[in-house]
C-alpha cells in the first residue's frame, strides 16, 4: 500500500554524516581512555509518511540513532533536518516547539511509565509541558488518545501496574500522540511482548499511521516484525549502515553478506521448511575499537584482501537500493 | 509406557501460597518423551512454565500450596523420593538444567571452567583435575574454546556464556536436560548458532531435552514433540511435524496464527483478551473467554481427547 507512494514523497527527515562517540572514563580522574564508536557516519532519509525500518543486532547503535535524532542524546557531528531546519544548531528554547511533531515509543512498556500516577496523567503530561489546553481539555485529550488505541475512559485513572504489557504499550503509543506528532521514534515497541499480541500493536500503529499521517522510525531487532510494518529498510551493522533499500529489494534480493545473514539466521515456524542457515562465525567485533576496512569483514563468508584495507562507500547500486560491501557492485 | 519412555508426567500440580490465595501455576501438566528426543514446551509469559521446569526438578521455594502428581524418569517415579535421595541421585545426575537466563547466572567472581567442573566434584566426586577434563570436553563439544575453561564471565560474550551453561548442564551426562528459555535474550545470529549446538548435543552426546520457550518459529528448529501450555494448564501434545502444520486446539492455532513470517502474503493475527489469573481461573476452558469457538459446553472443564495420537485438551474433539 504506503510503499509504492512513498518514492513519490518528500523527505521529512535527512540525516547527514551523522556520529555518536561515547566517551569511555576510567581511573581515579575519570579521564577519557576510550571511545565507543557507537553511530559512525551514517546518513539516510526518512520520507514523509512513510515507515523506515532499522534493524540490526544488539550494540550495533541503531537505538543511539533513534535517540539522536530527537537529541536525546546530543550528536558528536553530523545533520539532522526535520522539515529543512538543521536539530543539531538549535539550542533548547528553539528545539522546544519542534519536540511536539517528534515523538518516541520506548521499548520497555514495563519501565517507560510512572508508576505513581494514573496513565491518563502520563498521557497528558505532554500536552502539560507544552501548555496546550486547560486541564479539563487536556484530559479529554488523554481520554480522546486511549480510546484511539483501544482503551477506556475508565483506565485513565489506573495505574500502570493494573496493565498488561500490550496493554502499556499502547499507553506508550497513546502519549506519544497525544501531541499531534508528525514523526515518532518507535524503538523496538513489540520486542517485550508475547507474540499472540504483537500483532495488535503493530495494527494499532498501522491504523494511526493512516489516520494521522504518521512517519515511522521502526527500530527493532526482528526482521520479520520489520518486513510487516516497513516501507523501506535499512539494516545496521557495528555503528555502519549497511544496506538500505525498500521492503521488497531487502527480502527478495539483499545484496549485503551480513543482510543475507540475518535473513537466513531467521527461524521458520515449519519443521518441513528446515534449511541450511548460514552462520556466521564469532561475535560482534567491540565498538571500541572496530575492525580496520569494512567493519563486517571478520566475519564476511565473502571477503576478499580489500576489505579488510578499504572501507567500502554506502552508495546506491540500484535506483533506492543503497549498499556498503566491495563485492555488490 | 513404552520401553523408550524417558520422562513421563502426569498431571502434574504446583501451587504457591501467597497473600491473595494460592496461585496456580502448575495445574494438570502431562507429556512423554522418549530417548534422544526434544519436547518443546510452549506458552505465554505467565502461563507457568518456568514454574513447571521447577516442579519437574523439584527446585521449590518455601511457599509450596499443594505439589502432586507422578513424574516417571526412566520408569522410576521421582516424586515420591526422599529430597536427600532425590539431590544425590537425580538432580544433575539424571537430569539437569538451563535455567532462564543463564547467561547471567555465571558466578562473576569463579573462573568458567571451575563452575563447569563442579557439578562433577559434587555428584560424582571426581577429583579437581579430572573433573576439568571433563569440563574441557564439554567445552569442546558446545564449542567454546578449551582456554576460556580460565576466564571469568564478564569476559565471555552473551552467545559464550549460555553455552558454558549449557556445557554445565551437561557435564554429569544426564539422560535429560531442561533448558528454560536458552535464547530469549540473544541476538537472532546467536541464537541459530546455539539451537546447532543443542542439534548436535542431541546427537552427540545421546541426550533429551524439554525445551520450555515463548519463541515458536526458533523451537521448531528442535523440536521432536510440542506442548502447549496455557494458564498452567497443558492444552495440546502433538508430534512436532503434524503440529506445526496443522494444530488442533484454538489457542495453539491461533498463537501459530500470531508468528509474524518472513515474505508470507498474510498478515499475523492476534489473540483478543489477555490470560486469566492463575489466582482464580474460570471452571471451565481456561481459554473460553478468548476463543472464537466457544460453545455452551465450554463452561465445564473439557476433558483431554485423543485425536490420532494428539492429545487435545478441548469439547470441539469430543465426538
Amino acid at each position: 500500500m504506503m510503499n509504492t507512494q512513498a518514492s513519490n514523497k518528500s523527505d521529512l527527515l535527512v540525516v547527514k554524516n551523522l556520529v555518536k562517540h561515547f566517551p569511555v572514563r576510567s581511573g581515579l580522574l575519570q579521564r577519557t581512555s576510550a571511545w565507543v564508536k557507537a553511530v559512525d557516519n551514517v546518513s539516510f532519509v526518512v520520507k514523509q509518511g512513510e515507515t523506515l525500518g532499522m534493524v540490526g543486532e544488539s550494540g550495533c547503535g541503531k537505538t543511539t540513532v533513534g535517540r539522536t535524532i530527537l537529541r536525546l542524546v546530543e550528536p558528536t557531528s553530523g545533520e539532522v533536518s526535520f522539515n529543512g531546519q538543521d536539530l543539531t544548531k538549535m539550542n533548547n528554547r528553539e528545539l522546544k516547539p519542534l519536540r511536539r511533531d517528534m515523538q518516541i515509543i520506548f521499548q520497555d512498556p514495563y519501565a517507560s511509565l510512572n508508576p505513581r500516577i494514573p496513565i491518563g496523567e502520563s498521557v497528558m503530561e505532554g500536552l502539560q509541558i507544552h501548555n496546550i489546553g486547560r486541564p479539563k481539555e487536556r484530559w479529554e485529550i488523554a481520554i480522546n488518545m486511549l480510546k484511539k488505541v483501544g482503551l477506556e475512559e475508565y483506565h485513565a485513572r489506573r495505574y500502570p501496574h493494573e496493565f498488561s504489557g500490550g496493554q502499556r504499550q499502547r499507553i506508550g503509543i497513546a502519549r506519544a500522540l497525544a501531541l499531534n506528532p508528525k514523526f515518532i521514534v518507535c524503538d523496538e515497541p513489540v520486542s517485550a511482548l508475547d507474540v499472540s499480541i504483537q500483532s495488535q500493536v503493530l495494527n494499532i500503529l498501522k491504523d494511526l499511521q493512516q489516520e494521522f499521517g504518521l512517519t515511522y522510525l521502526f527500530i527493532a531487532h526482528n526482521l520479520s516484525v520489520v518486513e510487516h510494518i516497513s516501507d523501506r529498510v535499512a539494516v545496521m551493522y557495528l555503528g555502519k549502515m549497511v544496506e538500505l533499500t525498500d521492503r521488497e529489494s531487502l527480502y527478495r534480493e539483499p545484496l549485503h553478506p551480513y543482510t543475507r545473514a540475518l535473513l537466513s539466521a531467521i527461524p521458520v515456524a515449519h519443521p518441513s521448511q528446515k534449511r541450511e542457515r548460514t552462520i556466521l562465525k564469532g561475535d560482534v567485533p567491540s565498538p571500541l575499537n572496530p575492525p580496520k576496512g569494512c567493519r563486517f569483514h571478520t566475519r564476511c563468508p565473502i571477503a576478499v584482501e580489500k576489505c579488510s584495507q578499504q572501507e567500502p562507500e554506502f552508495k546506491e547500486v540500484r535506483p533506492g537500493h543503497f549498499v556498503a560491501c566491495w563485492l555488490a557492485e | 509406557m513404552s520401553k523408550d519412555t524417558l520422562l513421563r508426567i502426569e498431571d502434574l500440580v504446583l501451587h504457591f501460597k501467597t497473600q491473595k490465595g494460592s496461585v496456580r501455576a502448575v495445574d494438570g501438566v502431562f507429556f512423554e518423551l522418549a530417548h534422544k528426543e526434544a519436547v518443546v514446551v510452549l506458552g505465554e509469559s505467565g502461563c507457568g512454565k518456568s514454574s513447571l521446569a521447577k516442579a519437574i526438578l523439584r527446585l521449590l521455594p518455601r511457599n509450596i500450596d499443594k505439589y502432586t502428581g507422578k513424574i516417571y524418569l526412566e520408569g522410576d517415579e521421582i516424586m515420591g523420593m526422599e529430597d536427600e535421595d532425590y539431590r544425590q541421585n537425580v538432580r544433575w545426575v539424571r537430569m539437569s538444567l538451563v535455567p532462564q537466563a543463564a547467561m547471567n547466572a555465571l558466578n562473576p567472581v569463579l573462573k568458567v571452567g571451575d563452575q563447569v567442573a563442579e557439578p562433577m566434584m559434587i555428584h560424582h566426586g571426581v577429583k579437581k583435575e579430572e573433573a576439568l577434563v571433563q569440563a574441557a570436553k564439554m567445552f569442546q563439544h558446545v564449542g567454546v574454546p578449551v582456554d576460556f575453561l580460565d576466564r571469568y564471565a564478564f569476559e565471555l560474550s552473551g552467545g559464550m556464556r549460555q553455552r558454558v551453561a549449557i556445557a554445565m548442564s551437561l557435564v554429569t551426562a544426564p539422560a535429560l536436560v531442561i533448558l528454560d528459555e536458552p535464547t530469549s535474550a540473544l541476538d537472532v545470529l546467536t541464537q541459530a548458532n546455539i539451537f546447532n549446538v543443542l542439534k548436535r548435543l542431541k546427537q552427540e552426546l545421546e541426550v533429551s531435552f524439554v525445551l520450555i520457550t515463548h519463541d515458536i518459529a526458533t523451537s521448531s528448529e528442535l523440536a521432536d514433540r510440542v506442548a502447549v501450555m496455557y494458564a498452567g494448564q497443558i492444552v495440546e501434545v502433538s508430534d512436532a511435524h503434524r503440529f506445526f502444520a496443522e494444530p488442533l486446539h484454538p489457542y495453539s492455532r491461533m498463537l501459530m496464527a500470531s508468528v509474524p513470517r518472513l515474505r508470507a502474503n498474510t498478515e499475523p493475527e492476534f489473540i483478543t483478551g489477555q490470560p486469566p489469573s492463575l489466582l482464580d481461573p474460570p471452571k471451565g476452558c481456561r481459554f473460553a473467554d478468548r476463543c472464537p469457538k466457544r460453545f455452551a459446553k465450554c463452561s465445564e472443564e473439557p476433558p483431554v481427547v485423543n485425536v490420532d495420537g494428539i492429545q487435545v485438551k478441548c469439547w470441539l474433539y469430543t465426538s
